[in-house]
């Protein structure tokens, strides 16, 4: 089961399970960005803003009242009876095997998921009509979002999910100005003052989203309150921007500085993970900050100096000027590889079949564990199922579990669930045949030779922890701690995102229609042109005329004055 | 000879039976599948709703209190009288409106008057009691009094007791019975306004014209909505109740007026929400003002902080409480004469009120910001309720000269206003409703390539019913039903106007037709019209042989 997950305070915990989302203060809300200067050389940013509301929909009261939770979305909420809802727009592809995983993991495009309440009766209609009110609250294209491209998983998200990944979508600053007047201060004062356009799509990478959730309000979670999480993760590539100077601070990442906290927010927080720089050999940050906090994030236990925005003191002192010069040795130490990794790519030549190869790399040395591959496949890919192969080592490894919901042309997608054990330091490989079908020629997009985009797979997974996987207790410890494993940090949940893929459909020549017409039309016209010649054509019997011969000799006969033959 | 002959009529049958079946059969055969399917539509009833010939009439119920009528009037009583006012609003379609007014003098001297004040009397119909001169119930200088209900009290004066029989007392006191029924229920120009988008309103003061304008469209519901702005959330820690203000004031309101539109009400605190314009200090008074002339260019960078509405379509009426930064504060609203008003809001015609509040009183001199302000919203609710009778069209106009007019009570809004606003919005739905279905109607005339689905027609012909049903509810007087049915005629009008199908591509141009269908008629068409021609061009000539002969 994906979902059973024990981690408390971590980002990447699947919606749906209330249980195991404490809230521990009753702040509305909180901002905070995390800095983690990425191997590759490249700094990884992360904001999150949370307001939480309290209110529930039980009432039968129609009026409504916000104060930090955004009038638009709770609106959208309770008029479609949403119970969850993520949506996220992402330019660029997460490199895991540099970057290593992401605090929120997205796929490249835009992605709508969305839990309704049970009482919903028509969820497809609901549906139809949410993603065009979303379509015009985030100004992005996901009306073209439909049941075609719509799936409902049956174990991957949690609880009731349905779901859409769209890839044509090409994330811009149209899509940030509405994101950022959700929050409460705009991006007049707190982190928010940061988050210039031009500079954030300047960038390798750049993911939006926003997140809306029920969690508890108290510890028996007899009451829930909304909660609103907006993130923003963006790669930037200072070596390649910076004229190759390995130097970053946040005015030249972000060119702004912050000027404020924002008032309305209970905490405000910048995080500096230093884990690689413990002595500073790497980087050295300019004020140096007195508060370090360590937390286990992704399995992996993590130093962070904390810089507080709502202490003025500190933030009158220290953020004006937080500049972060960085000097990296020729090669600072050998990342940890990722223990979960994924691949896709299509095999295959010519435009009648193909086949879609599904890369899984179990990097742990010793322990196997199970994941859950969710794929959407188009309908226009007619996918063969009875050649599904998953390998390993070199030998079939069966899965335990298997959904298959067959596509129906022009209706709906392709589902695909498979629940896969991994084993230790392997690769893991899903290969599944499938067949172009040929469109209608007004279903093609305007660019057909461009290639048809299939979205990514989904990868769920508990992963065991890297803290678990220390055994060698190189880190101070007290020993009373490390004999056993402790429970909650023994494995932790990733959800992979695969590369899109690209696929070329045959594309037919789209003056066709217009040919088939003239070409029918000729050989109507030819078959009813004989016909008609034949029917009103006079016939005569005609006098066979005489031979050469006898033309000359009666030429001859007529010369001589004797009558003709 | 003969067998040429022969041959000859035959090649000649077969092409007049090809012509024949490419007539008879083909043509007939093409024009049915590519026929456009176009449902039947009432036109001749759109073309008579046009015209849009509105009768109303208004129940005008008099009652004469004792001593105020001779006992030899009083025998011929019950009596029932319409009267007749004929208006008449320019324009080309649409031609007059009646209203006929019918006095029924249900006149008991005795009965008690405050037994009948208590008596309920349907929406749109008035009670007009007549008083004696000398009667106490009103002040001296009042000649009419108009209660909270659909009642008037009217004082009878000694001019009009000069007519022995009752219609001479009738037609004496007419002119204020008018007076009142204008008052009370609809009166010309609210008539003419709320038929404005269907007759150009004949250029009359400004005044007129912008009190017209002021007031939001007829919709089926509203979205109200109140925004606290806190361009300073440092100095400022503000807390308003707004729940609790919205059920104390505005909904007994909005219940009342529920019969009208629906309405929803929401709430919203955005923070860092400027004005568009810096106001101007006034170092005299060291107070902040904003000009009258500046106000059209505060709300255009609020607004886009306000978001749309998301749920739904429906007009939004925004009412903003702004609290000037701890920096350019007081802040005052001056008008054109450069005086300070007293409520120090304003309100946008068709948008909303946008209110300043001033929270200069919580400043001390050893004040710590932020500061904790708790909103009066007693304050702030009376202007906003103010602004929103206004701006859902309940008119206050001022009453003629000897009117006393009741103070409304809790719900902040007396019957008869609310009568007067279902007749202006009656008639308004109605013309919207014709203007959509005639224009529709001709759209789809004019463009025959457009499909009518068979929704389509069914939503036009609901909407010819409801439009009819209206128009005779409004004639008999049952205002409520004839304000339901118009509002049901909006509905199923616009659903067909802008029916998604009534756009989809199928309207080719012509000369890409002919190109696709030249391959195919050419070839088939050319030998059939030449042997035609050469049949014809045979006749003639074996014509011309046989005349000789005859010769």
């Amino acid at each position: 089961e994906a979902n059973a997950v024990i981690i408390p305070q971590c980002s990447h915990i699947p919606p749906g399970r209330r249980g195991c989302l404490m809230e521990t203060t009753v702040s509305p809300n909180k901002e905070e960005l995390v800095i983690r200067p990425l191997h590759s050389g490249d700094i990884y940013t992360s904001f999150q803003f949370r307001t939480l509301w309290e209110t529930d929909f039980t009432r039968e009261n129609k009026v409504s009242h916000y104060r930090l939770f955004p009038k638009s979305l709770g609106q959208v909420i309770s008029k479609f009876s949403v119970r969850e809802l993520h949506i996220s727009f992402t330019q660029g592809y997460w490199r895991t095997m540099q970057w290593g995983q992401p605090y929120l993991p997205s796929p490249p495009g835009a992605e709508l998921w969305v839990w309704f309440q049970d009482s919903l009766t028509d969820v497809d209609g609901t549906w139809k009509e949410l993603t065009n009110v979303l379509s015009g609250i985030f100004c992005a294209s996901l009306n073209f979002i439909d049941s075609t491209n719509t799936v409902q998983p049956s174990a991957s998200f949690k609880p009731l999910g349905i779901g859409n990944v769209t890839d044509h979508q090409i994330v811009c600053t149209e899509n940030l100005t509405p994101w950022k007047k959700l929050l409460p201060c705009g991006s007049k004062a707190g982190l928010a003052v940061l988050l210039k356009s031009e500079k954030l799509f300047h960038s390798s990478f750049h993911s939006q989203a926003v997140h809306i959730r029920p969690v508890c309000k108290d510890d028996q979670c007899k009451t829930t309150s909304w909660e609103l999480r907006q993130t923003l993760n963006v790669v930037f590539d200072l070596h390649n921007s910076g004229q190759g100077k390995n130097e970053w601070s946040l005015f030249k990442m972000f060119s702004r500085t912050l000027t404020e906290a924002c008032p309305v927010a209970s905490s405000s927080k910048i995080y500096i993970d230093i884990t690689d720089n413990s002595q500073g050999e790497q980087f050295e940050l300019s004020p140096a900050t007195p508060l370090l906090s360590q937390a286990v994030v992704l399995g992996d236990r993590r130093t962070f100096s904390v810089y507080d925005l709502t202490q003025q003191i500190t933030f009158g002192t220290i953020c004006n000027v937080l500049k972060l010069p960085v000097t990296y040795s020729a090669h600072a130490g050998d990342m940890l590889r990722p223990l979960l990794h994924a691949e896709r790519y299509v095999a295959g030549y010519g435009l009648q079949t193909g086949e879609i190869h599904t890369l899984m790399y179990n990097n742990h040395p010793y322990r196997s564990f199970p994941v859950l591959l969710l794929d959407s496949v188009p309908w226009y890919l007619r996918l063969y199922i009875h050649t599904l192969t998953v390998t390993s080592k070199g030998k079939d490894n069966k899965p335990s579990y298997i959904h298959y919901q067959p596509s129906k042309d022009r209706v709906r997608p392709h589902l695909l669930e498979m629940l896969v054990q991994l084993p230790p330091n392997s690769v893991t490989e899903v290969t599944l045949q499938f067949e172009r079908a040929l469109l209608k020629w007004t279903e093609y997009t305007p660019d057909p030779n461009h290639g048809f985009y299939v979205g990514s797979s989904v990868i769920s997974s508990l992963v065991p922890s890297i803290v678990a996987m220390d055994t060698n207790n190189s880190r101070e410890r007290p020993l009373f701690s490390s004999f056993f494993p402790s429970k909650e940090e023994s494995s932790y949940f990733v959800r992979v995102y695969t590369e899109p893929l690209l696929v070329n459909l045959p594309t037919p020549d789209f003056s066709m229609p217009y040919n088939v017409i003239c070409l029918t039309c000729t050989v109507v016209a030819v078959g009813y042109g004989s016909l008609y010649n034949l029917l009103t054509r006079s016939f005569q019997i005609e006098e066979p005329s005489p031979g050469l011969a006898k033309r000359i000799a009666n030429i001859i006969r007529k010369m001589r004055g004797v009558p003709p033959l | 000879m003969a067998t040429t002959e022969v041959e000859r009529r035959r090649g000649q049958l077969a092409a007049l039976s090809i012509a024949a079946v490419v007539i008879i059969v083909g043509v007939p055969l093409w024009w049915r599948t590519t026929e456009t399917y176009r449902a039947w539509l009432p036109v001749s009833q759109i073309k008579e709703l046009a015209k849009l010939q509105l009768h109303l009439s208004a129940d005008v119920e008099v009652v004469f209190a004792r001593g105020t009528v001779t006992p030899e009037q009083q025998k011929k009583v019950p009596l029932t009288q319409t009267q007749n006012m004929e208006h008449r609003v320019d324009g080309d379609s649409f031609n007059a409106i009646l209203t006929p007014m019918r006095l029924s003098n249900s006149a008991s001297v005795e009965a008690d008057l405050s037994l009948h004040t208590l008596s309920e009397s349907p929406s749109g119909s008035l009670v007009v009691y007549v008083i004696p001169e000398s009667s106490s119930l009103l002040p001296q200088n009042v000649d009419v009094y108009i209660g909270q209900r659909r009642t008037a009290l009217l004082r009878i004066g000694s001019q009009m007791r000069v007519g022995k029989t009752l219609e001479q007392l009738l037609a004496h006191m007419e002119p204020r019975i008018k007076q009142v029924l204008h008052v009370m229920s609809f009166s010309h120009t609210d008539i003419t306004a709320a038929l404005s988008n269907r007759v150009r309103i004949s250029p009359g003061n400004k005044e007129s014209i912008a009190d017209s304008m002021r007031a939001f469209k007829s919709s089926p519901g509203y979205e109200i909505t109140f925004s606290l702005l806190n361009p300073d959330p440092k100095s400022h820690r503000l807390h308003w109740d707004i729940e609790g203000a919205v059920e104390t004031y505005i909904q007994p309101l909005l219940t009342k007026l529920s019969p009208v539109a629906n309405f929803s009400i929401d709430s919203q605190t955005l923070y860092y929400a400027m004005l568009g314009v810096n106001p101007r200090f006034d170092s005299s008074r060291s107070t902040y003002t904003l000009n009258a002339d500046s106000l059209a260019h505060v709300i255009n960078p609020v607004e886009a902080r306000l978001g749309s509405n998301a749920a739904s379509s429906n007009p939004v009426l925004n009412f903003l409480l702004y609290i000037p930064d701890a920096h350019h504060s007081p802040l005052y609203i001056h008008d054109h004469k450069k005086q300070q008003v007293p409520t120090n809001a304003f309100h946008s015609p068709r948008w909303g009120g946008i209110m300043v509040y001033n929270v200069n009183e919580f400043y001390e001199v050893d004040t710590v910001f932020p500061v904790d302000i708790n909103i009066d919203m007693a304050k702030v609710m009376g202007v906003f309720l103010a602004q929103l009778r206004l701006l859902l069209g309940v008119q206050s106009s001022t009453p003629p000269p000897g009117f006393l007019v009741a103070p409304c009570g809790n719900a902040g809004l007396a019957d008869w206003e609310l009568d007067r606003l279902m007749w202006s919005r009656s008639v308004e739905n109605i013309a919207t409703a014709t203007t959509t279905i005639t224009s529709l109607a001709q759209l789809l005339d004019q463009i025959g390539n457009i499909v009518i689905n068979d929704n389509i027609a069914q939503q036009v012909s609901s909407a010819v019913t409801s439009l009819q049903l209206a128009v005779s509810e409004l004639e008999a007087g049952n205002l409520g039903f004839a304000l339901q049915y118009s509002k049901e005629a909006i509905l199923s009008s616009e659903r067909a106007f802008f029916d998604p199908s009534l756009l989809h591509l199928l309207y080719f141009p012509d000369d890409q037709k002919f190109a696709i269908y030249i391959p195919l008629f050419l070839p088939m068409c050319v030998p059939i019209l030449l042997s035609l021609l050469k049949i014809v061009s045979e006749a003639r000539q074996k014509h011309r042989e046989k005349k000789p002969k005859k010769d």
